[in-house]
């Protein structure tokens, strides 16, 4: 497994992060430690262990469907660099952005 | 049309639970802005997400009324983008292992009944709403954020791509909507949102045996905008192929307004939404005994209703299908059957003049003021003949007015029918002595005059004459 420059500035992008060209190299090769490090797995012989997303033991774990109090307006903003009409302001949205 | 159009479609359900998802905010639609979160569905750092049972209920109950099975070991994953709409990054979804997999829903199409394939149901959440400060995204300086939508639990149904016209569409949405509602898992709004439908469409030369390039049509919003949407979009995509050109792999989003499809963004520019396992909620297992449960719970389903209604009620397929579509309409069908033994009659007057009064009123069936038992009342009266079908519309006004019951707006009105043959005969000689004209026209062969002069004692009796009878004392008298 090899991660290339490209692919680190791919990833970088998604994550609207910038990364100088004088860092990229270490980025790469920070890449590519981390996946050689989990790699290592991969020898493992797994053939008798079930697939799992959760190493947690527990399951099923859920509430009733009854009403909590939520946050009043005030609070929920309270945080909130800039707020209009109750809302919270955000710059202007991009066209393609979403779902 | 020269092409065969294929359809598919997804369909957001937002579930009528009093929670949300993944926390304890009320998830009823509306109310101020921003006063239906918490950290955890507006995405604060450590706030973990806790799974509502009645949602995972609400899932399994869907899928066994589509025919699914229902996927025993779940778990939920990530899909991550950037927008305002979704405080945390990503949408808390289920794409590895859906819920629900492999129904149908069958539906009548030209008198025929169709299968349409479902492909899988999901659950996941619903994001944040945006308001904009100009008239579109793309002239708005700003965008205001309110979050009440957030984690709002959802299932998305997924079609097999078995629909063959925008028509087929409809139905299909139509009759996805009579289930979900019967079930009581969703308020199925669409102007609400609570129904929400995207249609992948795509066109291909009937002789082709693999699909054409598909486009993604999102906003259509009610019914209309399903069938029309796909109706401008198999155009636009055989208008494209009829001038050699190439159909591309696109979002495209319904203008009600102008009725047409605009491209949104060209769906190969990389919509990378790493999904993964999401490591703040644990699997849950639907065990069969608790599925088992949930089917329990299902209801008689549109289908059943309406085989109920052709069958030991015999009414046509045409009259049950319009009875049975509305959950609320079926309701007040079978409350009227408990007092009138007339289902025809009841057929009649819901599809007649209570939907034509709900109508241009801009109301639903739920906000129909008269009682069913007093339609039913009515309608005995009719049968017993103490009202005539002509007068009945009158107590109908009334009863929209006043809400009193018929026998008693009869009785206040003087409505009641006149059937007493003595009665009618003086009507009917007084007519004939009035009108001597139209009595020669008739016994001369003129059949038309016989009408004008029923006519006339209807008048004379303001209405109340039982016609049938007219009709026959005058052929007595002017034979």
């Amino acid at each position: 497994m090899k991660v290339s420059a490209q692919e680190v500035q791919y990833i970088a992008k998604l994550a609207r992060l910038e990364i100088p060209e004088e860092d990229l190299a270490l980025f790469v090769r920070q890449f590519n430690d981390i996946l050689g490090y989990a790699g290592m797995l991969g020898k493992l012989d797994t053939e008798k262990v079930e697939p799992t997303a959760q190493v947690l033991p527990y399951g099923n774990v859920m509430r009733e469907d009854a009403a909590g109090t939520p946050l009043t307006q005030e609070e929920a903003l309270s945080n909130a660099p800039a707020q209009k009409d109750g809302g919270y302001l955000v710059a202007r949205v991009m066209e393609g952005g979403g779902v | 049309m020269k092409y065969e159009t294929i359809i598919g479609l997804e369909t957001h359900v937002e579930l009528k639970t009093a929670t949300k998802c993944f926390c304890s905010c009320p998830a009823e639609f509306g109310g101020e802005p921003n006063t239906h979160t918490c950290p955890t569905c507006t995405g604060m750092p450590g706030a973990l997400p806790v799974l509502n049972k009645k949602v995972v209920e609400f899932a399994i109950k869907t899928g066994l009324a589509l025919n699914c099975e229902i996927q025993r070991y779940n778990r939920f994953d990530r899909k991550n983008y950037f927008y305002p709409d979704l405080p945390k990054g990503y949408q808390i979804s289920q794409l590895f292992l859906p819920i629900c997999r492999g129904g149908y829903v069958d539906i009548e199409t030209d008198g025929a009944t169709k299968r349409i394939g479902i492909t899988r149901i999901h659950i996941e959440e619903d994001a944040g709403k945006l308001i904009h400060s100009g008239a579109s995204i793309s002239d708005s300086d700003f965008s205001v954020v309110d979050y009440n939508r957030s984690s709002v639990p959802l299932i998305e149904i997924v079609s097999e791509p078995d629909l063959r016209s925008p028509q087929e569409a409809r139905i299909f949405m139509e009759k996805l909507r009579s289930i979900l509602e019967y079930i009581g898992v969703s308020d199925c709004k669409m102007q609400e949102g609570s129904l929400r439908c995207d249609a992948n469409v795509s066109i291909r030369p009937p002789e082709q045996k693999e699909f054409g390039v598909r486009s993604e049509i999102k906003n259509l919003n009610s019914f209309r905008s399903v069938q029309r949407g796909i109706e401008y979009e198999q155009i636009r995509q055989a208008a494209v192929l009829d001038e050699g050109g190439k159909v591309i792999q696109e979002t495209r989003t319904w203008d009600e307004e102008k009725g047409v499809t605009h491209s949104m963004r060209s769906k190969e520019e990389a919509h990378d939404y790493r999904y993964f396992p999401d490591p703040d909620l644990v699997p849950f297992v639907a065990e069969p005994e608790w599925v088992a449960k949930i089917a329990e719970t299902l209801p008689e389903l549109p289908d059943a209703r309406k085989e109920r209604l052709t069958g030991r009620l015999g009414l046509s397929a045409y009259d049950a299908s319009g009875v049975i579509a509305r959950l609320a309409t079926a309701d007040y069908f079978d409350e009227a059957m408990k007092h009138t033994g007339d289902a025809k009659a009841v057929a009649n007057w819901i599809l007649g003049d209570i939907s034509a009064w709900l109508n241009s009123n801009n109301l639903e069936m739920r906000d129909f003021p008269v009682a069913a038992g007093n339609i039913s009342a009515m309608i005995n009266l009719i049968n017993k003949g103490v009202l005539s079908s002509k007068l009945a519309k009158t107590v109908f006004e009334e009863m929209l007015k006043s809400g009193k019951a018929p026998a008693e707006i009869v009785r206040e009105k003087g409505l009641e029918q006149i059937s007493d043959a003595g009665a009618l005969a003086l009507a009917v000689e007084k007519i004939i002595k009035d009108n001597p004209k139209s009595a020669e026209d008739y016994k001369a062969g003129k059949d038309r005059a016989l009408g004008f002069l029923v006519g006339q004692v209807m008048k004379e009796t303001r209405g109340r004459a039982n016609p049938e009878m007219i009709n026959k004392l005058l052929r007595e008298k002017l034979s």
